[in-house]
């Protein structure tokens, strides 16, 4: 258990690639971050820097109160879990998990009752004997778990550790994992590019773009209040709707849509992206104030919701309508509250508020 | 495991006639035609022969020169196995930390596979040369006079050198492939568990390497007994006198130089139980582990 701070930490790779352009992230004692961001966008990267697996180009990382960036991965106190499991084929369950204690000089017998214990904690008992060819995905990844918590570390780092599972265990895995971690306490980086993951475990996400970090927050902030137009969009499925248009009085002015109400203080004429979730948006036939004609194109059912695709005027829009809401027949409208828009630069893609 | 059909029963036996005529015809024809020799009293050309029983094989047993070869042959098998082994291994070990991911470095030293055996037999030859070989002229200056070819230890020296020389370069290869296909993240979850490199190396990396090294094992003995012929030949420049030499070559020097082909068949048939334990202990072991996944 530790706190866990990187400060102004930049990666460029051997061939001069930057992959991360300085990361500044405090983390909280028994926190659990969640790094998302599109492929290629520099997660695992990050993660192996703290890892101690992929050298520190500059920065400090401090893990508890040191700092750690010349640290030896072994000396870091961390321990992780990979997306293949890395699991040690030649090992049975039991010495996969002991392996780590062993190296550290425990006891036999405290290496035998944390390992029990976390077998016990993972439902790997009956299998400890065996090796990792003769056991399924699922307790695979549960091994890997085991060896990351037998270790008690101050830190698990994560990455990406669900995704070669389908996709029910993967559901059942993930809420495993939080559980676990609650109860351990234990301060844990997550990498993966899945945002249910990202919601769903988060107690604060950090979206990364090209190398950059777009927005650090919790679900709910990324989600009701995004940073940029990345996060806006790259957040939430399906993605929110994006028009570009100028500001002006009592509004947004949109090409070939009109005026969007909107309540803000914002200079005239700058030119903004304005972003609506799908979910809401509401579909009448009845136009008032608020309402912009929309044209019905087709209906994707998705069972719990149905998305209703069209047009506002020319430009392609989504809405997410629930169950029970009809798609009304006769001429639609979509309707759009003011407080539901979300304001961005459209030249540098911020956050307008 | 999918059953092809045929038309005819007649068809799969036509299809593995060529191989099953070779294999009869270069190897169980000639093996049995030495199994009856061996027990045979032969005149040197072959023409006529009386048999003698196991006569040819007690010959042997009671031969000193026979258990001394047979020693030499011991000695020279497992030193010849286990240095290429070791420093195929060592070197694949530097290699692989140096060009891990890098596959023009990886080409490069393959060519090392393709010119090294030829080159280094004549090399070695050199290397060893009487008066200034590069070796000679080291061990002269350690105030050691190398003879090659009158020294029986030194020539024994010699033979296994550059036997081990000749052969490093193939296990080099098979080691250093066998070290890259070590999933990286596997190295990396050890890096985590263990703060020692060597320890990692003998407990993770040496034991994934174990087939390869298994395997490499097998074909190491197998070319430290049979396929040196060329290096000893090479370098007692058949003139094999009181020199050390290994029991293939004993067949050699007995049948074709001596005459004496009944001597000599019997040493080939020992020689072939030799290789049919060799294979047997191989069945086992692969049958019993080594192999995950
Ligand atoms: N060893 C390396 N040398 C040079 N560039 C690298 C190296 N490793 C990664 N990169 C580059 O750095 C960037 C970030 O890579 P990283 O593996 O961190 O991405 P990621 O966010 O984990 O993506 P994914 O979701 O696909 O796993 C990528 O553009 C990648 O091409
Ligand atoms: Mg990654």
């Amino acid at each position: 258990m530790a706190i866990v701070s990187l400060k102004a930490l930049q990666k460029i790779y051997p061939n001069g690639f930057q992959a991360v352009h300085g990361a500044d992230i405090e983390i909280a004692d028994g926190e659990f971050i969640v790094l998302v961001g599109p492929s290629g966008c520099g997660k695992s990267t990050l993660l192996r820097m703290i890892a101690g697996l992929e050298e520190i180009t500059s920065g400090d990382l401090i893990i508890g109160d040191k700092q750690v960036n010349d640290l030896d991965p072994a000396d870091r106190d961390i321990a992780m879990v990979f997306q293949n499991y890395a699991l040690y084929p030649h090992m049975t369950v039991y010495n996969n998990m002991a392996y780590g204690l062993r190296n550290r000089k425990n006891s036999k017998e405290s290496i035998e009752k944390s390992v029990r214990e976390a077998a016990r904690l993972l439902n790997l008992e009956e299998h400890l004997d065996r090796r990792p060819s003769q056991l399924s995905g699922g307790q695979r990844q549960r091994v890997a778990m085991g060896r990351a918590i037998v270790r008690e570390p101050a830190l698990f780092l994560f990455d990406e550790p669900l995704s070669n599972l389908d996709a029910k265990l993967r559901n059942q895995m993930r809420i495993e994992i939080r559980k676990l971690q609650r109860q351990l306490g234990t301060t844990s980086v997550y990498v993966t590019h899945d945002q249910v993951e990202a919601m769903t475990m988060a107690d604060r996400i950090v979206v990364l773009n090209g190398g950059n970090i777009e927005q650090i927050g919790t679900p709910d902030e990324i989600y009701h209040r995004p940073a940029s137009v990345f996060v806006a969009t790259f957040m939430g499925a399906p993605a929110m709707n994006l028009m570009e248009g100028k500001v002006a009085t009592g509004g947004i002015e949109i090409d070939g849509i009109g005026l969007l109400k909107s309540d803000h203080k914002l200079d005239a004429s700058s030119n903004v992206s304005v972003g609506v979730r799908p979910e809401k948006v509401k579909l009448t036939t009845k136009a008032n104030g608020i309402t912009q004609p929309f044209v019905h194109d087709f209906t994707e059912e998705l069972g719990a919701a149905r998305l209703v695709h069209g047009r506002l005027g020319d430009k392609p829009f989504v809405i997410n309508l629930h169950q029970e809401d009809e798609v009304p027949t006769g001429d639609l409208y979509a309707t759009i509250s003011p407080d539901m828009l979300h304001l961005f630069d459209t030249a540098t893609g911020k956050r307008l508020s | 495991m999918k059953r092809a059909a045929f038309s005819s029963p007649w068809m799969p036996v036509l299809l593995l006639l060529p191989q099953v005529s070779i294999i009869f015809v270069f190897f169980y024809w000639p093996a049995f035609e030495a199994l009856e020799s061996s027990f045979y009293l032969q005149d040197p050309f072959g023409f006529t022969g009386t048999f003698v029983g196991f006569e040819n094989y007690l010959t042997l047993f009671q031969n000193s020169e026979y258990l001394r070869i047979s020693i030499f042959t011991l000695v020279f098998t497992v030193s010849v196995t286990f240095f290429s082994l070791a420093f195929g291994l060592l070197f694949a070990v530097k290699a692989d930390k140096v060009i891990r991911g890098a596959s023009t470095y990886k080409t490069l030293l393959m060519w090392v596979y393709a010119v090294a055996p030829p080159v280094a037999g004549i090399l070695g030859v050199s290397l060893f040369y009487q008066g200034h070989g590069l070796i000679t002229q080291l061990f002269g200056f350690f105030g050691h006079e190398f003879v090659i070819g009158v020294n029986y230890y030194d020539t024994g020296f010699a033979l296994i050198a550059v036997s081990i020389w000749k052969q490093v370069p193939i296990n080099f290869i098979f080691f250093l492939s066998g070290l890259q296909s070590v999933p990286r993240s596997i190295r990396e979850a050890a890096m985590i568990d263990n703060r020692s490199s060597s320890g990692r190396f003998w407990t993770i990396t040496f034991p994934l390497l174990a087939p390869t090294a298994f395997f490499l094992l097998i074909t190491n003995i197998t070319y430290a007994m049979f396929d040196t012929f060329g290096v000893i030949d090479v370098m007692l420049r058949s003139e094999p006198g009181n020199n050390p030499m290994t029991l293939t070559y004993k067949v050699y020097v007995d049948g074709f130089r001596g005459g004496d082909l009944g001597g000599s068949s019997a040493q080939s048939v020992i020689l072939m139980l030799l290789v049919l334990a060799l294979t047997i202990f191989q069945f086992r072991l692969i049958e019993r582990r080594i192999h995950y996944t």
